[in-house]
């Protein structure tokens, strides 16, 4: 983690970190505007009252001249104009404000979790990830949510940041539009972890989020083939109905069931091979053995044949 | 600072000024009350404007008749103490303590209805967070005054009673409760969710001013045995009518929560 | 010659005593013990951010050091240093009064800060607050920390503090002699008033607020619980609508004791003194409906921000005005660099940077960026420290000599004034560069990226401890051997400096002054060679 928050993107800059996102430039320029005001108006200033005080040093027995103790006309001046110039700062402060809280209907939905002390991502596709990855320049809408207290979502380089509130949604977006990787803080201070509540943003070139996306969703593509399918067998729900160690449950055990020859509820007898297990799971109403009753949902949509193959292969090692 | 003797503290230059500012200072101090219940209105408020379903359903559990009959008593107790103020002010000492007498029992005569309407709350489970906890009957029948009405059947006679164990935690609420008869399922269907926010509420609200209730008597008792002492006469009563407006405030906050918790629809 | 100090002795004349002069001393000597306090946890949160990760604490004790010092400078030094320490002593004599008007509620009023001072740092010994000084919830509910001792020690000292306001308010209006009109109060008194009004008025709803605190987590009530229903971010609503007027509470005194050392040190009557006066009260005002913006990114609807933005900008003219008024009253002036007065000219240059840095955060759309960073640290600092701390330091070394007849070394006055006035910027203007690029507060590990900047902020903290080890051994060396004090070293025309001795005698005035002028003429006090002191023409 040291390495990603130590990112060299973000040493740009005196002030403000890196621009990473749609939003940045135009926040950058408002944070420019006010500090070249506030740059005037402070010179102006400490250079008034330091010529003052050296011109008008006091000089052993010799009174101040005569001067006037209000002038009108300067005192309406010097409060219009400031009254001018915070109105500006308001106005494009809250005009910008306005664009960041209304994300484009484009915006694609990412789930964030605040939890002591670590984010998790959750992807439309159900795939969850402590670390953010986006595509490059697609704007994206976090719907965020916390377990326990106030956490905040904190991403510098997109001038980006939302308490997460325990008890209620809360709602960011932004559009990134630089390729790289950027820390991510919790900004509301939470406890112990605060500040290891940090992970990063992984921005991918055209291409490199779907890409990224294929690999990490597969978490079992480096498994052993059964291994994966056990931990599918947990993760799918198959767990509810059917057991491993030969007790009958609603639906059949999977303990020993391949290469069986069962009796159907028609009578027919079937040896359960690969295709019967996978018409079993995609279409469970065809064929149903005697003593069980006909109450299993399909999982075509749910389960893909990728995954089909490794569940079939897990209740293969299940044999004998 | 020899008050008792000459009632004219060294930093003042005469009585007027010394009652003016004592009188100024009790305003702001009334300020400052208001200010403090204040924030326990805008509680209300704000949750009112929320989820006004739990405020129409939970004033139900509250005894009106009881808080009017402690409306009237404040109002009478107002009554007895401006009538104490004027007799110091005439330097009417017997009459002044019969005053104070008076305002100091209706006092207790309204903390009294007040245990009484606590206690039945606290048989029935109608609580604050995490320690509301309905008692089946309650729950199966709203109306008004069913508190009072209940109140003698004791819990164990009622024969669901071992049902209160099913109850469900808080966050669910009464629904918890819906599955003995269906007449009560019905009624806890209209039961919305967090009513117990509205029993907090209500025990934060009344308690801060049973509170000030209580203050306020050691306050009277405390001006009740100086005018024994005779201390008090028609050039000197700052004390007594001091006393007087902050009782007047205790009754008025009173006035405003008899209609904001007893009387919502 | 009889004064206050020697009018009587024992203990028992000083913790029963209903002399303001002495109930304002008590006050001194009690927040500068806990402003030594404080600013021990400072130095060791400094010391602990002098490299990322462990340095010389864990997590844990890191989150309790921040939370004491931000806490006890708060509640236990800032807000009570002007008004309660300060003010006690010179507002009934700058009125021409003998003493408050309520001398008992003042005794009252300190042995209460006393009593919740003991509360707060009870905490420390039992298991030491980890919340934050802000006690946001659900944290606060959840912790297993003595957020109840905490809070508690917070709602007593509340309620003195609103002892206090209340007994000004009613000084200023009934015990003015009666040829002092509203508009022939020094300025300082001004300020006084307007910050008895938020005293009066804000306090109740923080004492509410915390009892509702304390409440949720003895009672389990649930109202600021999102496991009961109830909504967490109403916490913040109540707890700023108190603490955002605090702000002010802290700074407007402040403003009041400048407006007091530019005009003595310039010599030249005050530019504008309706300006400043109305201003104070505009500041108080303006202060009660800016609360939402220290929730811009809390979720609160767009509604709500942009009123609050909009509201915020309005407290910045008024500030700004001051600033104005205080450099055209240096025009034309005969300007003497006094230690006071170096703190006022350090004042304006620190509040302005104060001041400025806060346009980018009322700003919604830089706010969004800067908030909860070190940015915001920064920008308090400069205000709370540059502003507040730096005004008390000038009202300390100006009243100095009335309180206890003691002159103090300019040279070391001077010198320390260098020394803080170096240490702070290094201290806090790299937090300003830290908070842009993303430094989030109340962070205990860093990015290595900030090392650097850390490292400088801390040593800046120590040049800044010098100065404060200094100002301490000075002041307390004059108290022994420094130079008697004549009545009016300065030149000042208000009454504490022209119509009474130093120290003061026990009652202040043997009658009521009668000097039916502006305050700030000085035509009226002339400088006499012989006894080096000013004295009525």
């Amino acid at each position: 983690m040291k390495g990603i928050l130590s990112n060299p993107l973000l040493a740009q800059g005196f002030w403000m970190p890196v621009k990473g996102s749609s939003m940045a430039g135009e926040v950058d320029w408002i944070f420019q505007f006010i500090l070249w005001v506030a740059l005037f108006f402070f010179v102006l200033v400490v250079g008034i009252m330091a010529v003052f005080v050296m011109r008008y040093r006091r000089r052993p027995g010799v009174e101040p001249e005569e001067s006037p103790s209000h002038n009108t006309k300067l005192e309406i001046v010097w409060s219009v104009i400031p009254i001018i110039l915070v109105m500006i700062m308001f106005y494009a402060g809250f005009k910008t404000y306005l664009g960041m809280e209304t994300p484009p209907r484009s915006s694609h939905e990412v789930q964030v979790v605040g939890q002591k002390w670590q984010w998790t991502f959750i992807y439309p596709n159900g795939y969850s990830d402590p670390v953010l990855h986006l595509p490059i320049d697609e704007p994206v809408q976090l719907l965020m949510r916390s377990d326990d207290v106030i956490h905040s979502f904190f991403v510098p380089a997109f001038r980006v940041k939302k308490d997460v509130v325990p008890g209620r949604f809360t709602k960011a977006w932004f559009e990134p539009n630089l390729a790289g990787v950027f820390p991510v803080y919790c900004a509301e201070y939470c406890g112990t972890g605060h500040s290891d509540m940090t992970t990063a943003v992984v921005v991918h070139e055209p291409g490199g989020f779907e890409e990224w996306m294929a690999t990490a969703a597969n978490l079992y593509a480096d498994l052993p083939p059964a291994e994966a399918g056990k931990m599918l067998y947990a993760a799918k729900g198959c767990t509810a109905c059917h057991s491993i160690d030969g007790t009958k449950m609603v639906g059949p055990s999977f303990k020993s069931v391949f290469g069986k020859t069962e009796t159907m509820k028609s009578g027919e007898n079937i040896t359960v091979d690969e295709n019967y297990l996978r018409e079993s799971i995609y279409n469970p109403q065809v064929k149903v053995l005697e003593g069980y009753e006909p109450v299993m949902p399909t999982y075509q949509g749910t389960i893909n044949d990728e995954e089909l193959g490794y569940i079939i292969e897990f209740i293969k090692s299940l044999a004998e | 600072m020899s008050e008792h003797s000459k009632n004219l503290a060294h930093h003042f230059s005469n009585t007027e000024q010394q009652f003016e500012s004592g009188k100024l200072g009790m305003w702001l101090f009334l300020a400052t009350e208001i200010l403090l219940f204040g924030g326990l209105f805008a509680a209300y408020a704000v949750y009112r404007a929320n989820h006004p379903e739990i405020f129409a359903y939970a004033h139900q559990y509250l005894d009106r008749n009881l808080g009017a009959l402690n409306t009237v008593v404040l109002i009478c107790s107002s009554f007895t103490m401006a009538w104490g103020v004027r007799m110091a002010q005439l330097g009417k000492q017997k009459q002044l303590l019969w005053s104070l007498m008076l305002t100091l029992v209706l006092a207790i005569a309204f903390l009294g209805v007040k245990g009484v309407e606590y206690e039945s709350k606290w048989k029935h489970g109608l609580l604050w967070g995490k320690n509301y906890n309905p008692v089946e009957h309650v729950e199966a029948a709203p109306a008004h005054g069913i508190v009072g009405e209940a109140a003698p059947v004791d819990p164990p006679e009622v024969p669901t009673g071992e049902n209160a164990s099913l109850i469900a935690p808080a966050q669910t609420g009464p629904a918890g409760l819906a599955h003995t008869s269906g007449e009560a399922a019905k009624a806890h269907e209209e039961a919305p969710d967090n009513v117990h926010i509205f029993f907090g509420i209500y025990f934060l609200m009344t308690g801060l001013h049973g509170l000030h209730v209580l203050i306020g008597m050691g306050l009277i008792l405390w001006i009740f045995a100086r005018s024994y002492w005779g201390h008090f006469g028609p050039d000197y009563y700052t004390p007594v009518d001091l006393v007087g407006l902050y009782w007047h405030l205790v009754d008025l906050i009173w006035i405003f929560l008899f209609p904001l918790l007893y009387l919502i629809r | 010659m009889s004064n206050y100090l020697n009018h009587t002795s024992g203990w028992k004349s000083w913790v029963f005593t209903l002399d303001h002069k002495r109930i304002g001393i008590m006050y001194l000597v009690a927040i500068l013990s806990s402003f030594l306090l404080g600013g021990i946890f400072a130095m060791l949160i400094r010391t602990e951010l002098l490299s990322p990760g462990q340095t010389i604490m864990d997590a844990d004790t890191y989150n309790r050091t921040f939370t004491l010092h931000g806490a006890i400078m708060i509640f236990l030094f800032i807000i009570p240093s002007i008004p309660a320490a300060l003010g006690n002593f010179v507002l009934p004599v700058m009125l021409g009064a003998k003493d408050v008007a309520f001398p008992r509620l003042n005794l009252m009023s300190f042995w209460l800060y006393c009593f919740g001072a003991v509360f707060a740092v009870f905490s420390l010994v039992t298991k030491a607050v980890d919340t934050g000084w802000t006690f946001y919830t659900p944290y606060s509910t959840t912790t297993s920390a003595s957020v109840i001792s905490m809070t508690l020690g917070a709602v007593i000292l509340g309620f003195s503090s609103i002892f206090t306001g209340l007994n000004f308010v009613v000084t200023i209006h009934k015990l003015r002699p009666k040829w002092m009109t509203f508009f022939k109060m020094p300025l300082f008194l001004w300020s006084l008033y307007a910050t008895s009004i938020i005293q009066i008025l804000a306090t109740p709803v923080l004492g509410i607020t915390l009892l509702l605190l304390i409440a949720e987590r003895t009672m389990g009530i649930g109202i600021f619980d999102p496991g009961l229903g109830g909504d967490p971010v109403l916490y913040q609503h109540f707890f700023w609508f108190y603490s955002h007027p605090a702000v002010y509470i802290m700074i407007l005194p402040a403003m009041g004791i400048v407006s007091e050392l530019i005009s003595v040190f310039s010599r030249k009557t005050i530019f504008g003194y309706r300006a400043i006066a109305y201003s104070s009260v505009a500041i108080a005002l303006f202060g009660f409906f800016v609360w939402g913006h220290h929730m811009f990114t809390s979720g609160q609807s767009t509604l709500a921000n942009m009123i609050f933005s909009l509201l915020t900008f309005s407290v910045s003219i008024p500030s700004a005005i001051k600033v104005f008024n205080w450099l055209a009253t240096l025009y034309k002036g005969s300007i003497s660099l006094a230690a006071p007065m170096l703190y006022a000219l350090m004042f304006i240059f620190l509040f302005a940077i104060g001041g400025l840095t806060g346009l980018f955060l009322g700003t919604l759309a830089t706010d969004v960026h800067l908030h909860d960073t070190y940015f915001v640290v920064a920008h308090f600092h400069y205000v709370m420290f540059g502003g507040t701390m730096i005004a008390f330091l000038g009202g300390l070394h100006y009243w100095w000599p009335k309180m206890f007849g003691k002159m103090y070394s300019e040279k070391l006055a001077a010198l320390a004034a260098a020394l803080i006035f170096v240490g702070f910027n290094m201290t806090f203007f790299t937090q300003f560069v830290m908070g842009t690029r993303g430094m989030p507060r109340r962070y205990y590990n860093y990015p290595e990226e900030f090392t650097t900047a850390h490292q400088i902020s801390s040593i800046g903290s120590y040049i800044m401890g010098l100065g404060f080890v200094l100002i301490a051994s000075y002041l307390v060396y004059s108290l022994m051997w420094g130079k008697k004090a004549p009545g009016n070293p300065w030149g000042a025309a208000t009454l504490e400096w022209s119509h009474c001795p130093s120290p003061p005698p026990h009652d202040n005035f043997a009658e009521v002054p009668s000097q039916d002028t502006d305050p700030y003429d000085y035509s009226i006090v002339k400088y006499d060679e012989e006894s080096d002191s000013y004295h009525l023409a």
